[in-house]
């Protein structure tokens, strides 16, 4: 009997798996984006295979030198070398380790911290949601990017704190959509059910009402995600994030603004890479968001 | 009406004590001494410190420390720059038109594209025209505006030599300061060429500032008319025999401006935060430098008034813009 029954739940879930698929595909985009994002992965991971130079290694002979196409351009730096002598393309493969890092790192502490609260919000409401929500009300009052400065500046700067400080400027937009999905939940006669057959709060909350809230998370996590590549990299540009000589995009940026006008693709490459990584996980967000949630219609 | 007004002021007062005390408990969770942060000074003798200390207010207990600050705020007493020896908000209002102008042009240029933009792809959905603006907006969203701003730089004030790189006026021109505004302060001082010279500083910048805002807009504008134009009475009114500009302009855009209000009107934080990178970029001298410029010279005070303020502003404008909604969607008003 156990048995068809777990046979039958793996049916369902592959079911459900396909019928995503399905909808996924729809969206071109987003079949694009999840490509491109699964070869930034790879890069990632691979970096240290892929990359010709090591990222920090400083070549002494070949300062600013342009990408291969152009007169004076070297083979063994394709994209160049920036003000110190160091290879672009090594650079840029390793950056894309900072990227998915902070996008990960960020997000995780965010979801996690914002389904606490936001569960705690919506599952008790009174004072204790009145109380959450005001909270999360005067963090949203600040521009985000603003208040990650500040906190940057109050712990330090540097990475793990520039991903602690982007991460509480987040963490509100989890709590109220969760917040927001549990109180729609718990009026459902299921969790009704659930507390008759003697369900305590922890279960109710974790096992019967979460589960049935993750769609907008997740829609919500890959803008997050995006948004945090995006900021990681502005505080970073403003030398409040990752430090030199980090082969950080947004870093790598900072140092090359004073050769604007000199070496353009000490600025092009770098911003390059932020913009298509950015765009890839932002086109999965849209191709997520009709596949999981059939009430955004597709727009 | 009244109520609703009354109703979203008094929601305004948790929110502003909540930002009053992250201003006031920022300084003293900082790393270091709070008073020697405060003053700005170092390696002070004990009898200097005791002084700084009851001149601050910090040998008082902190629930008296947070009264006082918060009484000074209400006086309009937002402390002294440990730089300048100004008063903070003598900088701020000085500073201030700078960012507004900026500001301005960006959501007025985000609107003036965006709008009928949105419209148009929604209008002609499917078409090459909704393919190729939806995308553009999608790259438009997802920008590293301070990339882009350098970019812009490279092509328009490097490569053609169009544009100046940074700054608000040429150094050539020189005039009173009658309302902040560069465009109508150079306008009113009759100096041939200032006028140009104000808006060629002023282009890249806004440009650059309004990129996001302009996607979002664009985006918002096509699913809240695609929204609109699938309801019944724009069928009905259709089905009348009315002219689809009409059904259009008058029946679907004017419902589906109501979100899109919301959503200009929301990017006011957004652009805030793009003009701590656009003013650094383009040396702008508004606020988003000042704070950029005082984090980093560990200018304290300004620091926790600028976040005051700068937050304060942010609430307000939130606020009119809830005003803004309720006034012209009575639904809103009555929950």
């Amino acid at each position: 009997m156990s048995n068809t029954a777990e046979l039958s739940t793996a049916a369902i879930r592959r079911q459900m798996l396909a019928e995503f698929w399905f909808y996924f595909r729809q969206n071109r985009g987003a079949v694009a984006g999840l490509f491109v994002f699964i070869l930034l992965v790879l890069t990632a991971v691979f970096a240290s295979v892929l990359a010709p130079h090591d990222p920090t290694a400083q070549y002494r002979d070949a300062l600013l030198l342009p990408p291969v196409w152009q007169e004076g351009g070297r083979a063994e730096f394709l994209l160049g070398t920036d003000a110190v002598g160091r290879d672009m393309l090594s650079r840029l493969i390793f950056g894309a380790q900072y990227s998915l890092f902070i996008g990960i790192v960020v997000v995780s502490i965010a979801l996690f911290g914002g389904i606490f609260i936001g569960l705690i919000a919506g599952f008790f409401r009174g004072w204790v949601d009145a109380l959450i929500m005001r909270v999360m009300d005067v963090i949203l009052a600040f521009p985000s990017l603003l208040l990650a400065l500040v906190l940057v500046a109050v712990l330090g700067p540097g990475l793990t704190n520039a991903m602690i400080a982007i991460a509480i400027v987040y963490q509100p937009h989890f709590a109220r959509l969760t917040r927001a999905a549990v109180m729609g939940e718990m009026r459902r006669e299921y969790v009704t059910a659930a507390r008759v057959a003697g369900a305590g709060n922890i279960r109710l909350m974790f096992k019967t009402i979460l589960p049935n809230c993750l769609a907008p998370l997740i829609v919500q996590a890959t803008l997050s995600f995006s948004a945090a590549v995006l900021d990681s990299a502005a505080l970073g540009f403003l030398g409040m994030g990752a430090q030199p000589p980090a082969p950080e995009w947004g870093t790598m940026l900072a140092e090359a603004r004073e050769f604007i006008l000199r070496a353009w693709w000490v600025v092009t490459f770098p911003g390059l890479a932020i913009l298509v990584s950015v765009l890839a996980i932002n086109m999965m967000g849209d191709g997520l968001r009709d596949a999981l949630d059939p009430k955004l219609k597709r727009s | 009406m009244v109520r609703f007004l009354l109703a979203k002021l008094l929601y305004l007062i948790p929110t502003f004590l909540g930002i009053t005390i992250i201003a006031f408990g920022f300084v003293r969770i900082l790393p270091g001494d709070p008073v020697l942060l405060m003053a700005g000074e170092r390696g002070v003798s004990p009898e200097r410190h005791a002084e700084l200390s009851a001149q601050l207010g910090f040998d008082k207990p902190v629930v008296m420390q947070y009264l006082d600050f918060l009484w000074r705020l209400l006086h309009g007493d937002f402390g002294n720059s440990l730089v300048t020896k100004k008063p903070v908000l003598t900088e701020f209002l000085a500073l201030f038109p700078a960012t507004l102008e900026l500001g301005l042009c960006a959501i007025l240029i985000a609107t003036l594209v965006g709008v009928p933009v949105g419209v148009l792809a929604a209008i002609k959905r499917g078409s090459w025209f909704d393919q190729v603006s939806m995308t553009t907006a999608l790259v438009g969203f997802s920008m590293p505006i301070f990339w882009w701003g350098l970019l812009l730089i490279i092509f328009f004030s490097g490569f053609l030599g169009w544009t100046p790189v940074s700054g608000r006026i040429s150094l050539m021109y020189f005039f009173p300061q009658v309302t902040g505004f560069m465009l109508i302060d150079s306008l009113l001082s009759g100096q041939q060429g200032a006028f140009i010279s104000a808006v060629s500083h002023l282009i890249l910048p806004s440009v650059v500032l309004a990129t996001i805002p302009l996607a979002v807009i664009a985006r918002q504008t096509r699913s809240a008319m695609l929204e609109v134009m699938g309801e019944d009475y724009v069928r009905t009114a259709r089905a009348k025999g009315m002219p689809s500009r009409r059904v259009i302009g008058v029946h679907a855009l004017r419902n589906a401006m109501i979100p899109v209000v919301t959503t200009i009107g929301l990017q006011i934080g957004v652009l805030m935060a793009g003009a701590i990178l656009t003013e650094t970029i383009f040396s702008w001298p508004g606020i988003g430098k000042w704070m950029i410029d005082s984090i980093s010279r560990r200018d304290y005070p300004v620091v926790q008034s600028g976040l005051l303020l700068i937050a304060g502003m942010v609430m307000i404008v939130n606020l009119l813009v809830d005003l803004t909604y309720g006034l012209i969607n009575p639904r809103i008003r009555a929950s």
